[in-house]
């Protein structure tokens, strides 16, 4: 007879147990809470988020509306271009000595501009584990909701979103997509100008790059500690010869690249290329129900798996409205808006919940939601690959501007 | 007749509103140039932004595009506008001119810029149009059109938008010279009609349209809303790189966007200076050219090909429009097809509730700017008039600072001053930063009608015991009705074109129809962008054909 394992057993039965306690959670608030939803009243949370996604504004939107619905609290989207202006306007208002009043209430963000926030303490917290929802997140699994690009959360920013890198193509005029980076160079070559990468000033172009550096690299470990001079040449010479072999056979020969993600699966959606990154998994049923892709559009992940990062939001150390914006924290952590987040009807992106800790009629949310032929399943995705230092990303953007513009 | 102490302070509070901040702004843009900004501890005045600027990989890249879109826009824009009216001249199609290219004038550049780029990409309209039967693609070539490189669709939305705005210029200059007169002794000599024209109305005109030229130079130079939808990326051009710049998360960027900012003002000074000396230069060959006294020769052919292109041009800007209101109601349109592949009216309800608030702020700002403006406008001139006395040229030149001035040299600056104060992201600031432009395309509409009325009315009031206020409003503001809402028109279309002064001066938190349209541009859905893109265009046009329904009293 096998031993009973008990202390598993245990420790999901208390896990319940807490839930179930909690699970009303509207009914038992600790008061500290109470105290923050009623300060937060009246607010106007000035949520600053990149708006180059209309999904992503319809959701932001849609928030919005239902904490006002519920809480009382505003919301007005402050639809940037890069999530960098947020950070500058932060910085600005430290400069200007506006230390109480400030105009960014919360920011979506994650990676380089967390750090970048953080390093300089322009950030307020730490607020997450104050957030009743925050019990339901999966900060076991999924390591990115608590290393943010290496750097530990400690609570300072609170996750919302999950993303990982796939590859969207149309299966239409690309039978067999490539399964790893070096692979795609390849089939680059033998389909000249039918692939691109978003230019490398957006995080997703970095991305890409980052990917193949992954890839490529000799000693994936170094990513994990900060780039130094010495460690970036070591490590990123193979990336710069795959890409040199690479670029010619890029769409307009690797002279010009789409802005962002969205502009190049405009470029997907015209035909101009036949194979794209994206950072979520979820992105071609999304376009296809929106037909902003063809229905031929499907889903691949490379089979060395591909790097994941989760999307916070954070709060900035002079913002006007903390209560309204953590109560907006908050309710993008609800197991119904992380459901309908998920929904490739509204925005289609993967969950930052642990499933397991959710009353069986929450994760039923989760279950019934439509799985179209371009989405790939969890088994496909696999666990995600830890993004790398930022320092990596930023000399890389670094490095490749100063080698490819002329 | 003599004018009370508030009226005549209505001009110098005028210029105080505009110049003063403008002043300032380009103070606070040269500091950190030169590496004072204390505030992010530039304490020392030094050179390193600029060796920062220069250092920058596509350094000269970035200047020569700035340079060749900028003078080939405005050469070209010239010769067309140019070439065009000799043409046109005495035909009813020149007496219709205003309502052939108002629709063109008022449209923002942004929402023309999202038009073309979709007309000319490989996968854009022209190429859907013609395809496969005509090329045989079957998927758009690999060829570059918007962000080549050389910034040419940049040039080609630039001209597509001065034209016909140098066109209403030099239709108005020629009101001021005798025209017909000239004309009709220079044929009764054997000239030819537009040989005639070129001869001797363009001297005659040129001088008086040379302040519009001047903008139109200084506007291609440093533009930045065009060049984002369009423009080359990688480099972009100089004006777009200060404004990537000063929006970088390190804000150690500030200084070499500042520097770069600097860079686009000498630029412009520069262009200007040097298009001044080549109009002394060619002073002299031009002479001889008409003293050589040829009949008919090469230069009506190239007038009468400059009137083609031009028609072409304002075909361009239709095609281009439409092709957004297609978009807009299309539900999905692929490549090759020449029409969307089914309709829907969805884009637009899906995003009436998000577009609502922009549409709102849009007019808001666009109401307010031009009542202001027409208020201060009027003031100005009926100061004027009561005193007798017409502001010379130099105050013209005044006028035209903020339309001279590339707006990023002084709108960083202003920021910067507004984040002290705590005025940033205010509707006041907005509001101010669009009267900057408003005020000064008010006047000028403004100021030829205002001034061309007759005195004798206003004395006739007066003498029938009227007291001057009496005047002004009972008798001068009637019969101006026509031209003050033209005036109001235009400064409204001008307010819902403005990018730049409403991103800085909002610090992002005011968005209005523009900002968010540049702001899809870089990807969003093109059926949203074109909901966005047929919006701005309508606004403005809808101004206009109120201002045009207006009974006019004669």
């Amino acid at each position: 007879m096998r031993p009973i394992r008990i202390w598993p057993v245990l420790a999901r039965v208390a896990a319940v147990a807490f839930v179930l306690a909690l699970a009303p959670g509207a009914r038992a608030q600790s008061a500290e809470w109470s105290a923050v939803l009623a300060k937060a009243r009246d607010q106007t949370v000035n949520w600053n988020a990149w708006a180059g996604d209309e999904k992503t504004n319809a959701f932001i939107a849609w928030t919005g509306a239902e904490v006002e619905r519920r809480y009382g609290v505003k919301v007005n989207h402050v639809k940037l271009k890069d999530t960098s202006e947020a950070v500058t306007r932060v910085v600005a208002e430290k400069a200007a000595g506006r230390d109480t009043g400030g105009s960014v209430d919360l920011v979506w963000i994650n990676g380089p501009n967390f750090l970048a926030l953080s390093e300089q303490r322009l950030l307020f917290g730490p607020f997450a584990a104050k957030l009743p929802n925050y019990r339901f997140v999966d900060t076991e699994h999924i390591r990115s909701n608590v290393v943010d690009f290496t750097v530990p959360v400690e609570g300072m920013e609170s996750p919302w979103r999950r993303a990982q890198i796939v590859l969207v193509y149309d299966a239409q005029r690309v039978p067999s997509p490539p399964r790893s980076m070096v692979a795609l160079a390849q089939w680059a070559a033998r389909h000249p100008g039918r692939t691109t990468h978003p230019s490398v000033r957006n995080f997703l172009g970095a991305t890409f790059l980052k990917q193949a550096l992954h890839e490529l690299a000799s000693d994936p470990a170094a990513l994990q500690r900060p780039a130094t001079d010495a460690s970036f040449a070591a490590v990123a010479g193979p990336l710069w010869s795959w890409y040199d072999a690479l670029r010619p056979s890029l769409w307009r020969r690797g002279a010009q690249f789409p802005e962002n993600g969205p502009a190049q699966r405009q470029l997907l959606n015209d035909g101009e290329i036949d194979l794209m990154i994206s950072f979520n998994p979820a992105e071609a049923a999304v376009a296809q129900l929106s037909g902003q892709l063809p229905q031929s559009a499907r889903t691949v992940v490379f089979d060395g798996g591909t790097i994941g990062n989760t999307s916070f939001v954070a709060i900035p150390y002079n913002a006007a409205n903390k209560e309204g914006a953590m109560v907006v924290a908050d309710f993008l952590l609800e197991p119904a808006t992380q459901a309908r987040a998920q929904d490739v009807r509204e925005m289609g992106n993967f969950t930052v919940l642990d499933l397991a800790k959710l009353a069986p009629a929450e994760r039923r949310r989760f279950d019934e939601l439509p799985r179209p032929p371009g989405l790939p399943t969890n088994a496909e995705l696999g666990t995600s690959l830890l993004e790398p230092h930022p320092s990596w990303m930023t000399r890389i953007a670094a490095e490749w501007e100063r080698r490819y513009t002329k | 007749m003599t004018s009370p102490r508030a009226l005549r302070a209505v001009p110098v509070v005028t210029v105080a509103l505009f110049l003063v901040p403008v002043v300032a702004g380009l103070a606070g843009t040269l500091l950190p140039a030169f590496g004072w900004l204390p505030a992010i501890g530039g304490r020392a005045l030094s050179l390193a932004p600029w060796r920062r600027l220069v250092d920058y990989p596509g350094f000269g890249t970035a200047l020569a595009t700035t340079l060749g879109t900028g003078i080939v826009a405005t050469v070209v824009s010239v010769m067309l506008a140019f070439g065009f009216c000799a043409v046109a001249y005495g035909t009813p199609l020149a007496r219709r001119v205003g309502a052939w290219v108002s629709p063109v004038l008022a449209t923002p550049h942004a929402a023309l810029a999202l038009g073309v780029a979709f007309l000319i990409a490989p996968s854009g309209w022209i190429a859907r149009l013609m395809s496969p039967w005509l090329t045989g693609w079957l998927l758009p070539p690999d060829i570059a059109t918007v962000g080549d490189p050389t910034g040419w669709p940049l040039v080609v939305c630039l001209v597509l938008k001065e034209v016909p705005y140098l066109v209403l210029m030099i239709a108005g200059a020629l009101h001021q010279v005798p025209a017909a007169a000239h004309v009709a002794v220079a044929r009764s000599m054997g000239y030819g009609r537009v040989e005639a024209w070129l001869k001797v109305v363009l001297p005659q005109v040129y001088p008086q349209v040379r302040l519009p030229v001047y903008a139109v130079l200084a506007f291609s130079l440093s533009v930045v809303d065009v060049a984002l939808i369009v423009g080359p990326g990688n480099p972009p051009t100089l004006a777009v790189l200060a404004v990537r710049w000063f929006a970088d998360a390190d804000i150690a960027f500030y200084f070499p966007a500042a520097a770069a900012a600097t860079l686009c003002l000498a630029v412009v000074a520069g262009a200007i200076a040097a298009w001044r000396a080549v109009e002394w230069i060619a002073a002299a060959p031009g002479v001889r050219w008409l003293e050589r006294g040829k009949r008919a020769g090469g230069a009506s052919a190239v007038a009468r090909v400059c009137h083609a292109v031009t028609l072409a041009a304002l075909g361009a800007c239709a095609l281009a429009q439409a092709g957004m209101l297609l978009w807009s109601i299309a539900a999905q349109w692929r490549f090759p097809a020449a029409l969307p592949d089914a309709w829907t009216l969805a884009t637009w309800t899906r995003h009436a509730a998000s577009i609502a608030g922009p549409l709102a702020m849009t007019l808001t700002i666009g109401a307010l700017a031009t009542l202001f403006a027409v208020a201060l406008a009027s003031g100005c001139l009926e100061n004027e008039s009561r005193r007798q006395s017409r502001a010379g040229a130099r105050s013209l030149w005044l006028l035209y600072v903020p339309l001279l001035v590339p707006q990023v040299a002084f709108l960083f600056g202003a920021q910067v001053l507004l984040v002290r104060i705590g005025g940033d992201g205010t509707l006041a600031a907005v509001l101010w930063s669009h009267l900057v432009f408003v005020l000064p395309y008010v006047f000028l509409s403004l100021a030829d009608p205002w001034r061309a009325l007759d005195p004798r009315y206003a004395r006739t009031a007066a003498s029938l015991g009227a007291s001057p206020w009496r005047v002004f409003v009972r008798v001068k503001l009637p019969l101006l009705a026509a031209p003050l809402s033209i005036a109001a028109a235009v400064g409204f279309a001008v307010s819902v074109g403005q990018y730049l002064p409403t991103l800085f001066a909002g610090n992002g938190r005011v968005s209005t129809l523009t900002t968010d349209a540049v702001t899809l541009a870089a990807g969003a859905d093109r059926r949203v962008i074109g909901v966005y893109a047929v919006l701005q265009a309508l606004l403005p046009c809808i101004a206009f054909a109120a201002a045009a329904a207006l009974p006019r009293r004669r």
